[in-house]
């Protein structure tokens, strides 16, 4: 009995691993070896597939464009969610109940019931398909959460230090940058790793939102690839298809085994709203 | 120098999240009882004409028939194996705990896009890594073209989703199951019972908040299922696959029939709350005290 389940938790292992590991491993192939034999191993290392993928295929100019939207969007989010979940959470005034609801309401809704709007709302505001645009969607969208983990994290901050930097003569904003939110790290860190793979991860707001005229010089990494991969289909580069899935995948991947600790609590901190 | 400071702190998020969130959110009630196409600035009100033609839509129904295999399979799939895996390593302490957590969440970190497009490639017919597998042990018969057929398309794309989600709900689960004492394993397994019975007598009922947690969660992923769909099948073949976020999708950004896509927004909207109250209200049970 004890072995069985050992042999069903390696099985499992394995199912999640290999198909990681076979497109790595597809990476490095030529498209003949890949034709012949989906298990054969690559000859030599063909960094040229990579290469070719980063440059021809555009996944460099992706890659960048994600990182520049996600940079953006996450500072935003922090900023913003902090502001508004730290008042909201420790000062009372008229309408404070309604506005944390009005926000905390915003995770019960699915996001295709905005698609529509949001996509004519992003157009008559000239930011369709742009990385300002999709940026600031991005950062709108992750508030509900933000304010809502945040709250409850301010709240558990002990009022005796704000009440000592007060008597020390801080005022408010002061209080806030350089008291509350250096003591409120662990939240920021937690709610920060959740929306930034929100955020990295992103399929369909790109998808509806980077349409339009040149749009594609601005495609973010989940669009091009999915791009990639239907062109794959009838220009038979298949290397290249899995040099640009390896590419885009390392990254969170390796970040992912440095911080795996923290990027499980964040997310599973995400479940329990 | 209090309201400054307040109004600073909160208007700025609060016009961001009115502008993108708030606002496509309530207009999206109101397009629903139009005839809007989005190319003429004009259109009517046609009241609840949207819904009407929604019940008669073979193609709605075709897509909503999917989503209800997917709220009847993922959830429960995705739940059983991660109770199962989760107290194989954490009740049952085997060796290598540490790592079987890690490796099985890799699939929650990777984007829908990559996990769409490396199972996309894995279902390949020639190039794929399942029929290469399956000719390699000499089984060619079985080696399908997985994706082009309709009587497959729908279940690979489910088999996909149970594997990108089991990961996370090992973690959860074996996380909320190291906080159950060690005494009550203890005790049960000097009372001769085996590990299906601690299981289904201690561990679930300990974990019961947990899992319905879990379930509503999943139902809203299976509610969707927009992206993996869209990247793996497009709805094909023949909408063997198809999904309601992706007619919802189509309609809008393919014929844009804008309006007739808002209603199918407005329900999907009340399907999600729908199944989440029904749900919480079937299984409400007492929550077991320590």
């Amino acid at each position: 009995m004890k072995r069985l389940s050992h042999v069903f938790l390696i099985a499992w292992a394995l199912l999640t691993t290999l198909p990681l590991v076979w497109a790595v491993l597809g990476s490095f192939k030529s498209d003949d070896e890949i034709l012949t034999d989906p298990w054969s191993l690559p000859a030599r290392l063909r960094w040229e597939n990579w290469e070719r993928a980063w440059t021809s295929a555009h996944i460099g100019r992706y890659f960048l464009n994600s990182a520049v939207v996600v940079t953006g969007a996450l500072t935003l989010t922090m900023l913003l969610g902090a502001m508004a979940a730290y008042v909201l959470a420790r000062y009372r005034f008229r309408g404070n109940r309604i506005v944390y609801y009005a926000f905390v309401g915003g995770m019960m809704f699915p996001v295709f019931l905005a698609l529509v709007p949001l996509f004519f709302v992003v157009r008559n505001l000239g930011l369709l398909g742009t990385l300002p645009g999709l940026t600031l969607v991005y950062a709108a969208y992750s508030l509900p959460f933000t304010v809502f983990f945040l709250t409850a994290f301010f709240r558990t901050l002990p009022t005796s230090v704000a009440e000592a930097a007060m008597v020390d003569g801080c005022g408010h904003f002061g209080l806030f940058f350089r008291v509350m939110l250096p003591m409120a790290r662990p939240g920021l860190v937690s709610v920060g790793i959740f929306n930034f793979l929100f955020q990295w991860n992103q399929y369909v707001l790109p998808i509806v939102l980077m349409q339009g005229e040149g749009a594609e010089r601005r495609w973010v990494l989940a669009q091009g690839l999915t791009a990639l991969a239907v062109n794959e289909g009838y220009q038979g580069d298949f290397s290249g298809l899995f040099a640009g899935m390896t590419i885009a995948m390392l990254p969170v991947l390796l970040g992912y085994l440095v911080f795996h600790r923290q990027v499980q609590s964040g997310l599973a901190a995400g479940q329990l709203r | 120098m209090r309201r400054i400071f307040l109004l600073t702190f909160l208007v700025p998020p609060l016009l961001l999240y009115g502008l993108f969130v708030v606002s496509p959110y309530a207009q999206a009630f109101q397009i629903s009882a139009t005839n809007w196409s989005g190319l003429s600035p004009t259109f009517e009100f046609v009241g609840l004409d949207n819904f009407r033609r929604l019940l008669g839509d073979g193609w709605f129904w075709n897509a909503l028939r999917h989503n209800g295999l997917l709220l009847l399979f993922l959830p429960v799939v995705t739940i059983l194996l991660g109770l199962f895996f989760a107290s194989m390593i954490t009740v049952h302490g085997v060796r290598g705990a540490a790592v079987y957590r890690v490796v099985y969440f890799f699939p929650q970190v990777l984007s829908v896009a990559i996990i769409g497009v490396l199972w996309k490639e894995m279902y390949a017919p020639h190039t794929g890594m399942i029929n290469g597998l399956l000719r390699s042990v000499g089984l060619d018969d079985l080696a399908v073209a997985w994706l082009g057929d309709p009587r497959f398309a729908f279940w690979c794309v489910l088999t996909v989703l149970i594997w990108m989600n089991v990961g996370f709900y090992v973690v959860l689960f074996s996380a909320a199951m190291q906080a159950i004492p060690r005494e009550l394993y203890e005790a049960a397994a000097l009372d001769g019972a085996d590990r299906v019975t601690t299981l289904v007598r201690i561990t679930v009922p300990l974990l019961w908040v947990t899992i319905q947690v879990a379930w509503v969660y999943l139902a809203i992923i299976a509610i969707d299922g927009f992206a993996i769909v869209q990247i793996i099948t497009d709805g094909g073949p023949s909408s063997s696959s198809d999904v309601v976020g992706l007619r919802l999708y189509k309609t809008a950004f393919g014929d844009g029939q804008f309006g007739y896509a808002s209603a199918i927004g407005v329900a999907m909207f009340f399907l999600t709350l729908t199944v989440a109250a029904m749900f919480l209200q079937v299984t409400r049970r007492d929550r077991v005290e320590l």
